[in-house]
């Protein structure tokens, strides 16, 4: 009678919620907010929140930040965490763009406001707190789809709405507003363009390896020894044979090949995309097991129609898998054409780079992140469509 | 019917099946039994041509199986395999359908005989018919591999542990099962089993099975009584072998007039079974009765003994 209601007096905690907890208010007393330069190039002076903007939005962050924190800390539902994170991060993507027009309000014209280090650890908590609520709600493929192309509703929307324009990246993407349009292109072109060829010659080439043994160790060893040749050094190594077949080929000097440029970055992709591609699809057609190959064989099927109507079916999620990998990793590596003159995004990197201007750089580089991220939450959701039902995960 | 005309397969210079011959007549049940290794798998993988034998031919219904191709051949015959192999992307109907769809069925014809056979198979076609494998039981996906081997109407079916993979539950039900839609359909059946207790049950001829030779194809009951060798008198067990006999006769053979105390039996219990009531109950007969309880007369213990003595 006396002692039972006694474990009641503390709340239960959340243990991920106490690091997130502790990170919040780490945060919030030690780490900037934002960055104030009086140019692109030179160093800034980091900003507290206290000084970053007005008093109103100041009350609005610290309470949502607030509110979140004590969502986070209490075993609350998985759906209050999500909304409690992803209003945080609404709320701390208004204010940057606020605070960026409080700061250079005033000042000159050429005067730069950026998040700092304390912006990006609370976004970072944020998005560490959305995934984990996200992951205990474990929702269908079909959602986590609609919730990518939500998120990116609401970017374009920001982006739209003139909130950001005095942040110093938008200043730098209004200057190269054209370029821009055009680099994300033959960004898409690069990453997309190498993986489709990829995919034509590499899923054909594992049903060959799959069904002639011979061809599998030979194939497989080559597309490993390419993946360890660093991406650099392919690009390197590509010139010369390109160069000497655009001199010798005039039809190939036509549509654009030659040592430099777009066509070494996307063969050296296609090469890169090889080995996961041709891999996945042997690991996922010898993953199918002996009886039901049997079975279909027994059934009277030819050659062709157990491939086409029973293998490639089953081994198909393990096959996206693999196109999964190779698109991630892809967006990534396309930045690294603009090295040699295939543009992309990396194209603002590396100028960024050059100029000590970290806005350029964050202006290639950021694009790159989203997309990566997008395409890897889409290829993961695509691939659980594709498991056939009563299949469990994993057990394929 | 089935006719195996001394086939021999050789890998190198071994011969996993060796110079075999034996006739399945039309609409019985045939098993081949043997230890791991004997190659019963094989010479079963060669009357569908899984296995393309070294020498001799196979005859089904008197017509070759080389006339045709092979692929062709096998959607005449049915096969259900250990683990029953069911294609887990392809919902119950359309496992069911694979054969009848590659033969170019009518998709109404199809689909009254998908209905049909799962009917057959104590799966309700609404409730089960878009389900995927996956979703159903051990014994549910056993019926259904056995549902799609029949589903093309074939006049032989063939079976490779077919009932391996269940437990002893239901796999006793499975089997009563394939007996009685086997009986239904007058296919011929040949089945492979290391198992003797399935293969007294279920076989009509009981083919032993060594070193790629059949050393014994006979009847169960001649199997028990009159083994060929040391080799079958050792697989049928000779501590078993009175009840082995018991278990092949039924109580309608040996009832008389009469009545007795005790739990009734049925026409279609085995004298085993009705033995070990006897035993259990402490009597010396029991009455007989039918599927309504109409008494039938009796049986006695000292009528089922003499079945469980070697023949002289």
């Amino acid at each position: 009678m006396i002692a039972s209601p006694r474990h009641k007096v503390l709340p239960a905690l959340d243990k991920l919620g106490v690091f997130i907890a502790i990170g919040l208010l780490a945060t919030l007393g030690f780490a900037p907010l934002m960055v104030f330069r009086a140019n692109r190039i030179v160093l800034g002076e980091t900003v507290d929140i206290a000084q970053a903007m007005p008093p109103g939005p100041m009350v609005v962050l610290l309470a949502s930040i607030g509110v979140a924190g004590v969502a986070a800390l209490l075993k609350t539902s998985a759906m209050m965490r999500l909304i409690a994170s992803l209003a945080a991060i609404a709320v701390l993507a208004w204010v940057v763009g606020v605070s960026a027009s409080f700061l250079v309000e005033g000042a000159d014209a050429v005067a730069r406001a950026s998040p700092a280090s304390g912006f990006w650890l609370l976004f970072g908590i944020f998005a560490l707190m959305a995934t984990d609520a996200l992951t205990r709600m474990d929702p269908k493929p079909s959602l986590r789809i609609g919730l990518v192309l939500l998120a990116g509703l609401a970017l374009a929307a920001f982006l739209a709405s003139g909130i950001w324009d005095d942040l110093s990246v938008m200043r730098e993407y209004e200057n190269r507003a054209g370029s821009f349009a055009r680099e994300a292109r033959r960004h898409l072109f690069l990453a997309f363009g190498s993986l489709f060829m990829a995919a034509l010659a590499g899923i054909p080439l594992g049903i060959l390896c799959h069904q002639v043994r011979a061809v599998r160790g030979p194939v497989l060893s080559v597309l490993n020894i390419m993946q360890t040749v660093p991406s650099i050094a392919l690009f390197g190594l590509l010139i010369a044979p390109l160069s000497w077949l655009s001199t010798e080929l005039p039809i190939l000097r036509a549509i654009g090949v030659s040592g430099i440029g777009a066509a070494p970055a996307f063969i050296a992709l296609f090469f890169y995309s090889l080995l996961p591609v041709v891999a996945n699809t042997v690991t996922g057609l010898a993953g199918i097991p002996a009886n039901v190959s049997e079975a279909a064989t027994g059934m009277g099927m030819t050659e062709r129609q157990r491939l086409f109507s029973v293998k490639l079916p089953l081994a198909f999620p393990v096959i996206l898998t693999g196109i999964r990998i190779v698109l991630v990793q892809n967006i990534g590596l396309a930045t690294i054409a603009a090295l040699i003159g295939g543009g992309g995004f990396g194209v603002f990197v590396f100028q960024g780079v050059g100029q000590t201007a970290m806005d350029l750089v964050l202006l290639g580089a950021l694009p790159t992140v989203t997309l990566a991220f997008a395409a890897a939450v889409i290829m993961d959701a695509l691939v659980d469509i594709m498991r056939p039902s009563g299949v469990q995960k994993g057990s394929q | 019917m089935i006719d195996i005309e001394h086939i021999t397969k050789r890998y190198g210079e071994e011969a996993v099946v060796d110079d075999v011959s034996m006739t399945v007549e039309r609409g019985k049940v045939a098993v081949i039994v043997g230890t791991s290794g004997s190659g019963k798998t094989t010479l079963l993988r060669m009357v569908n041509r899984l296995v393309e034998p070294s020498e001799g031919r196979i005859l089904i219904d008197g017509k070759d199986t080389h006339e045709i191709p092979g692929h062709l051949l096998r959607r005449q015959i049915g096969y259900a395999i250990q683990g029953h192999g069911l294609f887990p992307h392809r919902t119950v109907a359309e496992n069911i359908a694979t054969v009848p769809k590659l033969a170019g069925w009518e998709k109404r014809r199809i689909d009254d005989r998908v209905d049909e056979l799962m009917t057959l198979f104590q799966l309700e076609p609404s409730q089960y018919r878009d389900r995927h494998p996956g979703e159903l039981s051990g014994g549910q996906q056993q019926r259904v591999g056995v549902a799609r081997a029949l589903a093309a109407e074939p006049d032989v079916l063939l079976m490779d542990e077919p009932f391996g993979a269940l437990d002893p539950i239901i796999r006793a039900k499975a089997q009563d099962d394939l007996l009685e839609i086997q009986r239904r359909f007058e296919t011929t059946v040949l089945l492979v089993t290391h198992d003797m207790d399935e293969a007294m049950r279920l076989g009509d001829q009981i083919a032993v099975m060594a070193e790629g030779k059949i050393v014994q194809y006979a009847d169960p009951a001649t199997l028990l009584v009159k083994p060929a060798s040391e080799f079958v008198d050792n697989l049928v067990g000779t501590a078993d072998r009175p009840f082995r006999l018991l278990s092949l006769r039924k109580v309608g053979d040996i009832v008389e007039p009469g009545s007795s105390e005790g739990e009734p039996v049925q026409p279609a219990t085995s004298l085993r079974e009705a033995y070990a009531n006897m035993l259990w109950q402490g009597r010396d007969t029991l009455p007989v009765v039918d599927d309504q309880g109409n008494a039938l007369g009796r049986v006695r213990m000292d009528a089922i003994s003499p079945w469980a003595a070697r023949p002289a």
